[in-house]
């Protein structure tokens, strides 16, 4: 473990992991805590279980194109609810805010907060909120920690997902992270690409209703679809295909991407749920999304193939396969 | 697949020299968009892509590297840099570690934000990491023509410009380095457009196509390259005419020879080449960072086993270096072509090992 902390401490590779497994779990680690899942999944009796997870918030700017820190802090909780099959119930809110900040922003990123919870049918229960001198913190920064119920017996987990399951994403990648880079001060590029930032678990729970074959689910936030796909993969130890001319992408976003040497399958989503299913309720499962609004443009990206070492493949738009490497350091800090 | 690629990719493979052909992608922008494409595996094993030295923090020699880390260690400065620098190892610590520890360091995507910054905060000095070939350094030609106009006093650049063509005469020269044709990189001819690569065609008799990046523009500009080899018919072609013109952008080449003059440089893993540089004028030395921010420099020394200036060359493949993929990668590098997102080292990492 290095001395001091970097900000690659906080990119989600490797030293991420170093940070978590070198120290915290040294410190903190159980039995629970270590399946380091969006959430964490506890029995209450037979029949029912309660997902329980906690978020941070450090966006900056606090406001970007198609959303803002406060939208963000409850969609990222609900999110890792949906993650793993759990129906959101509550949400704990924790404010800490800067001496300066204009009471009118904060306003309105609590107006942004009210909207996402009436669109989810949830309220905040429990909440704190303290204030710091100036420069202690950066405007304001949000915890927000979710609970939630699986009780149906219905168990969503990476350990279900089976050779010949289709994989399905919601719509196109990359859009937060690019989002959030153009309203940077250091990177203020004119473009109209507006963060996904949305709330999953009304379409989660459409999907669990038309079909009883969803395996697992996965949000694909920092790092992208490629860390989410890498990390099933290695899991289950079953190869994933993925293919090129399958995965969305705006052309806005692309041209982007080209244009900074950046891989939009490495690209923050806030709004992007990775399935996998039964191949065979593929269809009816897209058909489902597409009512959704959060689901429109939703695709087949990919299918998991027989055993292998657990890789990533991807078949390209020149048609040939690599590998696909697991994600190894964000750019760009503080998009969530 | 798509039909015109099919076309090209058949052309290529029927039209392969049968003694094998070695194509230089100049830049590290081709190398990713090779790596990332698979274009690779649609190529008969006669045609033999090596990648260059076109990536602009690999070839930052380490004394300027040191010297860039020894300023923000010793003077109370502001220091901008592109993303890629901040992660080179040097040999005492790395921009990243002197961040961490509470250097002022900052990324930035545009020079123009270092200068910005220079005019809010008079009281700071400032200084600006100048790195790159043709493609960035009108950029910083224009930065100091608006510093010196407006006789900013606090701002700085560490210049470590190079030149394209120029390098390139110099690895034609090199005996251990066969390489019979170029892959040029096309957005340095938007700037000097065809010209200053045609003594290589006419000299040294070696094909030249300035491409796209595109996989497809890759693909045709091999295509090109072999018709030209097979018929001995070595010429300067563009094959990127959507963006380049055979005289390229006159006024950012005249705003770059204003600021800057032709020097020597030294090229990390290849060592000093003449007149491969651009270095200040005297009339803007006064911008100058390393005159301005003396250090002492400690005696570089290259990682023991480290193979980049023989990758950086175009003699080894990155697979060759016993240190890849084992000691070095892209999330502990030890040496400077896997620590840039456009170097070889990482471009084979990330997109051409087998799993």
């Amino acid at each position: 473990m290095d001395e001091i902390i970097q900000l690659s401490h906080g990119d989600g590779g490797l030293k991420t992991g170093q940070l978590i497994n070198d120290l915290l779990m040294q410190y903190l680690g159980n039995e629970v805590l270590s399946s380091l899942d969006d959430s964490s999944v506890i029995d209450i009796d037979s029949n029912k279980k309660l997902a329980f997870t906690t978020d941070s918030f450090v966006v900056d700017p606090i406001f970007f194109p198609g959303g803002d820190i406060g939208k963000l802090s409850i969609c990222g909780t609900v999110n890792d609810l949906a993650a793993s099959g759990a129906h959101p119930a509550a949400i704990s809110l924790a404010l800490i805010l800067e001496e300066g900040l204009p009471v009118k922003q904060l306003e309105e990123i609590l107006s942004s907060i009210r909207k996402t919870l009436d669109e989810t049918g949830l309220e905040v229960i429990t909440g704190d909120t303290k204030v710091v001198g100036r420069g202690n913190a950066d405007s304001i920064f949000i915890n927000t920690a979710g609970i939630g119920f699986i009780d149906d017996n219905y168990i969503i987990s990476p350990e279900k997902i089976k050779e010949g399951d289709a994989i399905i994403i919601n719509g196109p990648i990359a859009d937060h992270g690019l989002a959030i880079l153009s309203k940077r001060d250091e990177f203020n590029f004119q473009t109209d690409i507006e963060s996904d930032c949305a709330p999953l678990s009304l379409l989660v729970s459409d999907i669990k209703k038309i079909s009883g074959n969803i395996h697992a689910l996965r949000d694909a936030t920092r790092g992208g679809l490629a860390t989410v796909l890498c990390e099933m993969a290695s899991r289950t130890s079953l190869d994933i295909e993925i293919f090129e001319e399958d995965i969305p992408v705006r052309i806005q976003t692309r041209g982007i991407c080209e244009f900074l040497g950046m891989d939009p399958l490495y690209i923050a989503n806030e709004g992007k749920m990775v399935i996998f299913a039964a191949s065979e309720d593929a269809d009816k499962i897209l058909k489902a999304m597409k009512k959704n609004k959060y689901g429109r443009e939703s695709v087949i990206i990919g299918k998991v193939s027989n055993k292998g070492k657990g890789s990533v493949f991807l078949n390209t738009q020149l048609g040939t396969r690599r590998l696909v490497d697991i994600h190894y350091s964000e750019q760009l800090p503080r998009i969530c | 697949m798509h039909k015109k690629i099919e076309e090209l990719k058949d052309s290529i493979i029927k039209n392969k020299p049968q003694k094998g052909i070695n194509i230089m992608e100049v830049c590290g922008t081709h190398t990713m968009a090779i790596s990332r494409s698979g274009l690779r595996q649609l190529l008969p094993q006669e045609i033999n892509l090596i990648s260059g030295p076109g990536c602009p923090v690999c070839v930052t020699a380490s004394h300027d590297i040191d010297h860039i880390i020894g300023i923000i260690r010793e003077y109370p400065a502001t220091l901008f840099t592109f993303g890629d620098m901040i992660r080179v190892p040097g040999t005492v610590s790395s921009l990243q570690d002197e961040r961490s520890r509470g250097k002022d360091v900052r990324v930035c995507y545009s020079p123009m934000d270092s200068l910005e910054f220079a005019r809010k905060n008079p009281e700071k000095k400032v200084v600006f990491v100048a790195i790159g070939f043709e493609t960035t350094a009108p950029l910083t030609a224009v930065l100091l023509r608006q510093a010196a106009q407006e006789d900013i006093k606090n701002f700085y650049i560490f210049n470590t410009h190079k030149l394209v063509p120029p390098a390139l005469e110099i690895l034609l020269l090199d005996k251990e380095i066969k390489v019979d044709a170029f892959l040029c990189p096309g957005h340095v001819s938007a700037i000097i457009g065809s010209k200053p690569y045609d003594f290589i065609a006419n000299k040294y008799r070696a094909p030249c196509v300035i491409s796209g990046f595109e996989p497809i523009d890759i693909l045709q500009s091999l295509d090109m390259i072999i018709d030209q080899y097979n018929t001995d018919n070595p010429k300067v072609e563009i094959q990127y005419d959507r963006v380049v013109k055979p005289d390229g952008n006159p006024a950012a080449v005249e705003a770059i020879y204003e600021v800057f003059e032709p020097v020597d440089s030294d090229w990390r893993g290849v060592g000093m080449l003449p007149l491969t540089g651009l270095g200040l004028k005297s009339q803007y030395s006064k911008f100058n960072a390393a005159k301005a921010f003396p250090v002492d420099i400690p005696q570089p020394k290259e990682p023991p086993g480290c193979k980049c200036g023989d990758v950086l060359k175009g003699i080894l493949k990155p697979f060759d270096c016993k240190l890849f993929a084992a000691a070095c990668t892209p999330e502990k590098p030890i040496g400077p072509c896997m620590v840039s997102s456009e170097g070889s080292c990482a471009a084979y990492y990330k997109y051409e090992r087998k799993a």
